[in-house]
């Protein structure tokens, strides 16, 4: 076991995880933030792609201990109380979701890309998300919801 | 996912102290991108795994004639490093082929080098642009030229109780043009069904005057191609003779059948990104006046 210290949306957390602990699972089952999926479980399919220090990672391939001292976002933390983070208005607004699996690890890969590069071309975006999969939508929606946010901005 | 106990040290020295106490037994873990998923599927059970997430300096990139890259710089910082783009286009343009986002946020070079799966992009790169891995120990330190690391499918030439610290980058021949092509039929995020490094430098004549040619996913170890560089020296740099040389690129080359394709289809998809990539590096070649 270690004791890990991190913030997780904006939040200090002090936990004992064992050694083994996925980022996913600690995430998920120890601090009860659901809001994170695991899919395909091998860092393909990012549903549980959350910011660690800003960076989109797979927290099904991240070790929790890899956070230690770290900031975690996940879905939970990007609204500002009851205000939506204008990426989650858009997605709304526009239909980027439809079963809602992949959404949350969609709108975090999106954050980073528009705290990264705030106005990206469309390339931009479909270079940066194409590790988002959604069976869902054919990823239009996607597309014009994450180039919405941008312009809202 | 396997137990294992993690240990992690402040300094460079008290790490390869924890690994040469641990040696066989444990695992060196950087961004994890590699070694988590073999553990997850059971393949990989190390006794212990030793962290790195606190020697910061080794995520460096230097220019120092050529290039100095700390083991632990990601792919993302070598994607997007003005450095790298001046110094190693193609190695830049490796990283922006791997893989996604976040996998690209967390794996390291040093990582790509000692993972050794010979599927990744990086390691022909770095065969084309003939780099050094520094590999060091509580015994010393050591220089290894990148295409004698490789030894079989997830083996290298490191010992237990060593670690990759840095990659060298020499500085590249006058008047020498890159590319890199990475063969993708299925998804954009998959692995190579084959994928090709090429570096060519041209004399004063416009005629070849060095060439280094390396795949990954097309064998066991990522492979340098002699037969290729050999038949391009000196010749005319023009499509017959690229045509004339890919062929030789079965010397090399042992691809296996999976879902990404057929063996035979693999050695011909070898020759034509072969061609391709070298017609691509001397379109990018300045030629010397």
């Amino acid at each position: 076991m270690r004791s890990l210290k991190l913030a997780v949306n904006g939040t200090p957390v002090v936990r004992e995880v064992a050694d083994n602990r996925l980022l996913v699972d600690f995430l998920r089952e120890d601090l009860k933030l659901t809001g994170t999926k695991e899919s395909c479980g091998v860092g393909v399919c990012g549903a549980c792609t959350v910011l660690l220090d800003g960076n989109p990672i797979s927290s099904c391939l991240a070790l929790a201990v890899h956070a230690d001292g770290g900031q975690v976002t996940t879905i939970e933390g990007v609204a500002e109380g009851d205000r939506l983070h204008p990426l989650q208005e858009a997605f709304l607004a526009h239909g980027g979701f439809q079963c809602g699996i992949c959404t949350p690890g969609q709108i975090l890969a999106a954050k980073a890309l528009l705290e990264a590069n705030p106005h990206p071309t469309r390339a931009e975006i479909q270079y940066w998300m194409m590790g988002n999969l959604c069976r869902c939508t054919g990823y239009y929606k996607i597309i014009e919801s994450i180039a919405a946010a941008a312009g809202a901005k | 996912m396997v137990p294992f106990t993690y240990l992690e040290a402040s300094s460079l020295d008290e790490t390869l102290e924890l690994l040469a106490q641990h040696g066989d037994e444990a695992k060196l873990i950087a961004g994890g991108t590699g070694l988590v998923n073999l553990m997850k599927q059971r393949l990989v059970r190390p006794g212990f795994v030793i962290g790195l997430r606190a020697l910061k300096p080794l995520a460096g990139i230097v220019e120092d004639r050529g290039l100095r890259i700390g083991a632990l710089a990601t792919m993302q910082s070598l994607e997007g490093s003005p450095a790298v783009r001046r110094h190693a286009p193609l190695l830049a343009e490796a990283c922006r082929h791997v893989a996604t986002v976040r996998v690209r946020s967390m794996a390291t070079l040093g990582g790509a080098v000692a993972h050794a799966d010979p599927n990744l992009d990086t390691p022909p790169a770095l065969i084309a642009l003939d780099a050094q891995i520094v590999a060091r120990s509580g015994r010393g330190q050591r220089k290894i030229s990148v295409d004698q690391f490789f030894t079989g499918y997830f083996e290298t030439v490191l010992e237990p109780d060593e670690m990759v610290t840095e990659i060298l980058l020499p500085p590249q021949p006058a008047g020498s043009g890159t590319a890199f092509l990475k063969f993708l039929p299925a998804t954009q995020d998959d692995y190579a069904t084959v994928s090709v490094a090429a570096r060519v430098a041209l004399g004063a004549d416009g005629a070849i005057a060095a060439a280094r040619v390396a795949l990954g996913a097309a064998a066991t170890v990522p492979v340098r191609a002699t037969a290729v560089e050999a038949a391009l020296a000196g010749k005319t740099a023009d499509e017959k003779t690229f045509h004339d040389a890919a062929p030789l690129v079965l010397e090399a080359i042992d691809p296996i059948a999976d879902f990404r394709g057929s063996a035979e289809y693999k050695r011909k998809m070898a020759i034509v990104h072969v061609r391709r990539a070298l017609a691509e590096a001397v379109a990018h070649a300045d030629r010397l006046a």
